[in-house]
């Protein structure tokens, strides 16, 4: 099985690279459009700002290549978030993969909610998915970012900050999450583990 | 619900985990990649690695280690000790580190922290503060701990955030190495004036302790070294004894 990682110019990269290491996984991390079509999974991760992200995607007309791919496909962080139709960081065109828009947390009460959101917090609702397979009940994930995903038909799992947000979107053979997998100890290892067996 | 975070801090020396009582006696507390993977098998939230012997030369075993740390590891870790420019933060993420900590280049040099926020994001610049409590009122230390400054700590932390720290990390030298408790007066204080997550250090000897600076000090993560490393207080027991006390923690 061929696994590539997309290289662009997000921070973090090499995370994604040692889970899939620790899994015993070969993935290769490329910007190659050949190598990237012929994979059997592909996994684009993200860390950082979206406009200079999106920017630097188009340029290389790999926003292009991403929509018109048909294997697994699973986006990470602010993977997730480039997926998606729009957003609030810096007004964004996005890839529109899923008809979402990306908002900023405004917190209510500086006290109680911080923002960013950092740290381990709850996957909830989750539905029937290949993705969601064998996981805990409320599994912890580990969080870092300040916008999300609004609700949609396509969430197949929320987490509660403020309010309920996206924590996972699927459409056809598009999967993203807003948590870092890589660093989410086994409850990462096994959606990871879950989307390679896809 | 998001949880408060444990984190144990390896300090290290010579590519070895040693912990200073007050910062003066070192004692050995073994490898720290075999530490690391113990405490993220344990229940830790996340990691501190603070080296405390970085110098120029030494930069590039720090970096090694990183990536070891990185490839063994399945939670996020911050590295810190020594770092003053950008070059150096590169380095270490690019090594593997989730998140870096400044302390004393920022006091030197304020605008790095905005340098390096622009550069990598907030969400990997901590912003470490020394603070000791001079006549009653609250002052940023330097050199770990040795050296003061006219800074007041709540002015700084608020002077860091607008610059974009994306975490504080407090420790309290009046604090550190007594196992008397945090300094939840001032850490509540920070805690409440800024919109970034605060992390306690300094002073932790109880699983108690935990619950106050949690509540009381309104910690979002806390940070201790030696009480784990000599096993005083295992991880899964705190994180019991905590969920027993209705804080919110990571199972």
């Amino acid at each position: 099985m061929k696994t590539a990682v997309i290289k662009y110019n997000s921070g973090n990269v090499q995370s994604v690279l040692y889970a899939l290491e620790r899994l015993g996984v070969e993935a290769e991390l490329t910007d190659d459009t050949e190598k990237i079509r012929s994979a059997d999974k592909v996994i684009f991760p993200g860390q950082g700002e979206a406009s200079t992200a999106m920017s630097y995607l188009k340029a290389r007309k790999l926003d292009q290549l991403i929509k018109e791919l048909k294997q697994p496909f699973l986006g990470v962080c602010l993977g997730l978030q480039l997926l998606c139709e729009h957003s609030e960081e810096n007004d964004t065109e996005c890839m529109g993969i899923f008809p979402v828009k990306v908002k900023h947390f405004i917190p209510e009460n500086s006290q109680e909610f911080k923002v960013p959101h950092v740290g381990w917090n709850e996957l909830e609702n989750l539905t029937q998915n290949p993705l969601l397979t064998d996981l805990p009940a409320n599994p912890f994930v580990y969080y870092v970012h300040s916008f999300y995903a609004e609700m949609s038909k396509y969430t197949i799992s929320s987490t509660h900050y403020i309010h309920d947000f996206t924590a996972i979107l699927h459409r056809d053979n598009f999967w993203a999450i807003q948590a870092h997998p890589e660093k989410s100890s086994v409850v990462g290892e096994k959606l990871l583990e879950n989307f390679l067996s896809i | 619900m998001l949880t408060k975070r444990i984190i144990p801090c390896l300090d290290i020396k010579d590519g070895r985990t040693v912990k200073g009582v007050n910062f003066v006696q070192l004692r050995d507390a073994g490898d720290p990649v075999e530490l690391a993977k113990i405490y993220s098998d344990e229940g830790a939230d996340e990691l501190v690695f603070l080296d405390i012997t970085a110098t120029v030369d030494k930069r590039k075993t720090l970096a090694e280690l990183v990536t070891k740390v990185a490839k063994a590891i399945n939670i996020p870790f911050t590295v810190g000790g020594g770092i003053s420019t950008v070059e150096d933060v590169k380095v270490l993420l690019n090594a593997g580190a989730d998140k870096i900590s400044i302390n004393s280049a920022a006091v030197h040099n304020p605008k790095i922290v905005d340098e390096m926020a622009a550069e990598f994001g907030s969400q990997c610049i901590v912003v470490a503060i020394d603070t000791r409590n001079v006549d009653g009122l609250d002052f940023v230390h330097t050199h770990g701990g040795r050296k003061a400054t006219l800074l007041r700590t709540q002015a700084w932390a608020k002077e860091v955030a607008d610059r974009g720290a994306g975490e504080i990390l407090l420790t309290s030298m009046d604090h550190d190495g007594t196992k008397a408790g945090f300094a939840n007066e001032i850490l509540a204080e920070i805690s409440s004036a800024l919109s970034i997550p605060v992390i306690a250090s300094g002073g932790a000897g109880t699983m108690a302790h935990f619950k106050d600076v949690f509540t009381f000090g309104k910690a979002d993560a806390a940070l201790a070294a030696s009480i784990f490393h000599f096993k005083e207080i295992p991880i899964p027991e705190l994180k019991e004894y905590l969920i027993r006390e209705d804080i919110s923690i990571r199972k």
